[in-house]
């Protein structure tokens, strides 16, 4: 045991109750006792929450009193306490890697909770697996490095700019990116805002206004995240700016370009409910407000260079910009997309011209929207004097999204009022199945709207038809409070569509190597107590891209992630795994099979002493073990997970 | 030979550090059950998995191997899970010339959000196990 200072492993062996969460199915004392027969096992024992103080109190007794040099906690899982124990062996003086933990409980009493024979037995198992590589562990340093005093916030919806805003007014730098012309995300194509009916854009426009002034923000709008290379405190990021046509530099935003555009198509910021032209901003309030072409349907006629004159902008010739930069932390705030209604065929969205989504209805009631805030149905232009609003179209459904979207019983009703205020005299349906309005104020606004006079009826529509003549909807659903099937005609229909994560998300979830849940939303490190964060250090997450949630939540996360993200900033430095890929020369013959293997080219074979051997570079290596398991001569390892070290744990389950 | 239900198969399963292990742990946290005869090794990654590892295992005995990685395309570092697939594959050649049965190794992608899928494999795993019989290697060590 010379690397470990040449002292015999003296083993402490410390079995956790947590509280009945392990001691109801595995014998602990048993396993405590059974820990003590095992070789090199000095002192074992038990106890019922070894993560509470005295549980770590107790640890550090016993290393102290029994001159312990490894210790062996049996308890959770090492993903949620190996620092914890770490840290407690570490103020008992022992180097913190001379700690192995055995997860007795996520992998084995609460997988096996009807049969404690056969767990006590695993548990037995594991810990006998756990001394075996402790007697094998050596001290190692861990590293500290500098961070780089910037954060990369992805997305400009409510979530990045709230959390790029946080960021920069405690003096971080922050590069906010945003793929569409403007930011504002989806929250900026919104009317009113439930239950409080603020006005969406008289709160957002002035956030929007603040980042682009912000000297801390550098916001890189029409631009996409395309590589992201290196770790926590180092991220070298790739940005692609799309060419506008337009120079940022030049256009005042003054919009005589877009009045002599002879092209005119529909806008996909107003759903395809209104026109623009080929050169346009999406909409008014846009930061930054430039121009952008549409090379599309562009005819480069050249009207546009003529009206622009003397500030000569426009630039035909523009080609995509890259960007790099580095920055110590990612947040990443991507938000959603809704569900594509047509995916629900019976509803006869994208057939049907007055069947209408609940954004394009946002679009229709907003002032600064294609008919000036009127409520009118597509087919006729006129006001509809009868509304049908479907809950949970996508949600909810075991044929399309599993999971509640969170937000449409509350948008929902926020429409159904804001159909009776600017149509009195309209009939407003509510179709649902529960109403889930849990938010503060909610439950008071779903009362306010029933005695608004909209009608509620409990049940899922089963299918919507036309009638060809009056262009009006027939609906057809159950009442399961009555328990007999309705039929309501009305003029115009609104699917409360539920909400999918932005497929935009994907390539950068990849670059990031983070992970998503079952329902493709981002997976959270934790998630009740680290909601904000993800598995990968550095990278933490806002809003909707981490799952349904409504502004306030999205405003709550994308500020704890601003938080959390400035923390390794604040810090000035991290400490970093010394898990690394290490080399044995004396074994090395310099194939260079390793270096073949490494994905990020932390291993090179150089000439030393004449002879070819190979070397990492420990601040690339990320500790994968790829080379490990590829030297034909055992001479490349990584640290903490060495080949003896794995190969003990082996042969302990099967020999011990 | 024992009879096939006395025969409790023992599964080593090398499970990535990320998504796998993580998937473990979910399954755990969500209590979803499986029979209690894998232990499972954590290495940071499913390129980790020297070969040396999965036949030492099978020469003191396992009856089956499991070596669990992220997705493709999802692995935390870049490729490991690509490296574990082509030793798995060429692995699998080579234990049916030596005399054990090629199912005994398995490859899954556990991604960090399946815990179910998790025990699924096990559950299947071990079921294939029962009826293959225990590892022949260990009459040969006996």
């Amino acid at each position: 045991m010379s690397k470990s200072g040449g002292e015999e492993p003296r083993i402490g062996v410390f079995v956790c109750h947590c509280g009945t969460n392990i001691a109801g199915v595995v014998d602990v004392k048993e396993v405590a006792e059974y820990a003590k027969t095992l070789p090199n096992v000095v002192y074992a024992t038990d106890y019922v929450y070894m993560c509470s103080d005295p549980g770590q109190e107790l640890i550090k007794q016993a290393i102290k009193e029994h001159n312990l040099n490894r210790i062996v906690v049996a308890a959770c899982s090492p993903r949620l306490h190996e620092l914890t124990f770490r840290r407690t062996v570490s103020e008992a003086g022992l180097n913190p890697f001379l700690f192995e933990q055995a997860n007795i409980r996520e992998q084995n009493s609460w997988v096996h909770m009807d049969n404690p024979e056969e767990a006590t037995r695993k548990a037995k198992d594991l810990v006998r697996m756990a001394v075996a590589k402790a007697r094998l562990l050596e001290p190692l340093e861990p590293k500290e490095v500098p961070v780089e005093p910037a954060v990369l916030v992805i997305g400009g919806g409510i979530a990045g700019i709230q959390a790029s805003l946080d960021l920069a007014n405690k003096g971080i730098r922050v590069y906010l990116v945003e793929k569409e012309p403007s930011i504002g995300g989806n929250m900026i194509r919104l009317d009113k805002t439930f239950p409080t009916l603020d006005c969406s854009a008289c709160i957002l426009t002035p956030k929007m206004v603040d980042v682009s002034r912000h000297p801390n923000i550098t916001l890189y709008a029409y631009s996409e995240v395309v590589e992201v290379d290196g770790y926590i405190g180092n991220f070298d990021v790739k940005i692609l700016k799309k060419p506008r046509y337009v120079r940022e530099d030049r256009c005042t935003g003054c919009g005589k370009c877009a009045e002599v555009c002879p092209v005119t198509v529909p806008n996909e910021f107003d759903l395809g409910l209104g026109p623009r032209k080929a050169i346009y901003i999406p909409f008014p309030q846009a930061v930054p407000a430039v121009y952008t072409i549409d090379m599309d349907h562009c005819i480069k006629c050249g009207l546009c260079v003529k009206a622009c004159g003397e500030l000569e902008a426009i630039d035909f010739d523009q080609k995509p910009e890259e960007v790099n930069v580095k920055v110590g932390t990612i947040i990443v705030a991507t938000g959603f997309e809704l569900f594509d209604a047509r995916q629900k065929p019976e509803y006869g969205y994208g057939i049907y011209q007055n069947v209408i989504t609940s954004l394009q209805f946002e679009r229709l009631v907003n002032a600064s929207g294609p008919t000036g805030g009127q409520i009118v149905r597509p087919s006729d232009g006129k006001p509809p004097k009868s509304v049908a609003i479907l809950l949970c179209v996508g949600s909810r459904d075991q044929k399309a999204l599993p999971y509640c979207s969170r937000i449409c019983c509350m948008y929902s009703l926020k429409h159904a009022h804001q159909i009776k205020e600017k149509i009195p005299d309209a009939e407003v349906y509510i179709l649902y199945m529960d109403i889930r309005s849990f938010g503060k104020g909610y439950e008071e606004f779903y009362n306010r709207v029933q005695h608004e006079g909209v009608k509620l009826i409990r049940g899922r529509a089963s299918e919507i038809w036309e009638d060809p003549e009056t262009k009006n909807l027939i609906v057809r659903a159950e009442d399961t409070f009555l328990g007999k099937p309705v039929e309501l005609e009305v003029e115009m229909v609104i699917l409360a569509t539920g909400v999918i994560p932005n497929p935009a998300t994907e390539p950068i979830r990849k670059a990031l190597f983070i992970t998503q849940s079952p329902d493709g939303f981002l997976l959270e490190a934790h998630p009740k107590l680290n909601p904000m964060s993800t598995t990968v250090d550095g990278i933490y997450l806002a809003g909707m891209c981490q799952g349904p949630k409504d502004i306030p939540d999205t405003v709550a996360q994308a500020s704890a992630a601003a938080s959390a993200a400035s923390i390794p900033i604040l810090q000035g430095k991290i400490v970093i795994e010394p898990i690394v890929a290490n080399v044995d020369e004396n074994l090395c013959g310099g194939c260079g099979i390793c270096e073949s293997v490494c994905p990020y080219g932390a291993v090179t074979v150089e000439e030393v002493g004449g002879k070819r051997k190979a070397r990492v570079n420990e601040a690339k290596c990320k500790g994968c073990g790829s080379c490990g398991a590829a030297c034909p001569s055992g001479a490349i390892t990584v640290l903490h997970f060495k080949d003896d070290q794995i190969l003990a744990q082996v042969d302990a389950l099967l020999t011990g | 030979m024992s009879s096939e239900q006395d025969f409790k198969p023992l599964v080593v399963a090398f499970c990535c550090n990320w998504c796998s292990y993580a998937g473990a742990d979910l399954a755990g946290t969500s209590r979803i059950q499986y029979p209690p005869n894998v232990r499972i090794i954590r290495v940071m990654c499913s390129g980790r998995v020297d070969p040396q590892f999965i036949l030492r295992a099978f020469e003191k005995g396992a009856d089956g191997v499991l070596v669990a990685g992220c997705h493709p395309g999802d692995c935390h570092y870049l490729k490991g899970n690509l490296y574990a697939r082509r030793r798995v594959i060429l692995l699998k050649r080579l234990l049916e010339t030596i005399g054990i049965e090629p199912e005994r190794l398995r490859l899954e992608w556990i991604s960090a959000s399946e815990g179910g899928k998790l025990a699924e494999v096990i559950h299947s795993f071990v079921k294939e196990l029962e009826k293959l019989g225990p590892n022949p290697l260990k009459e040969v060590v006996k």
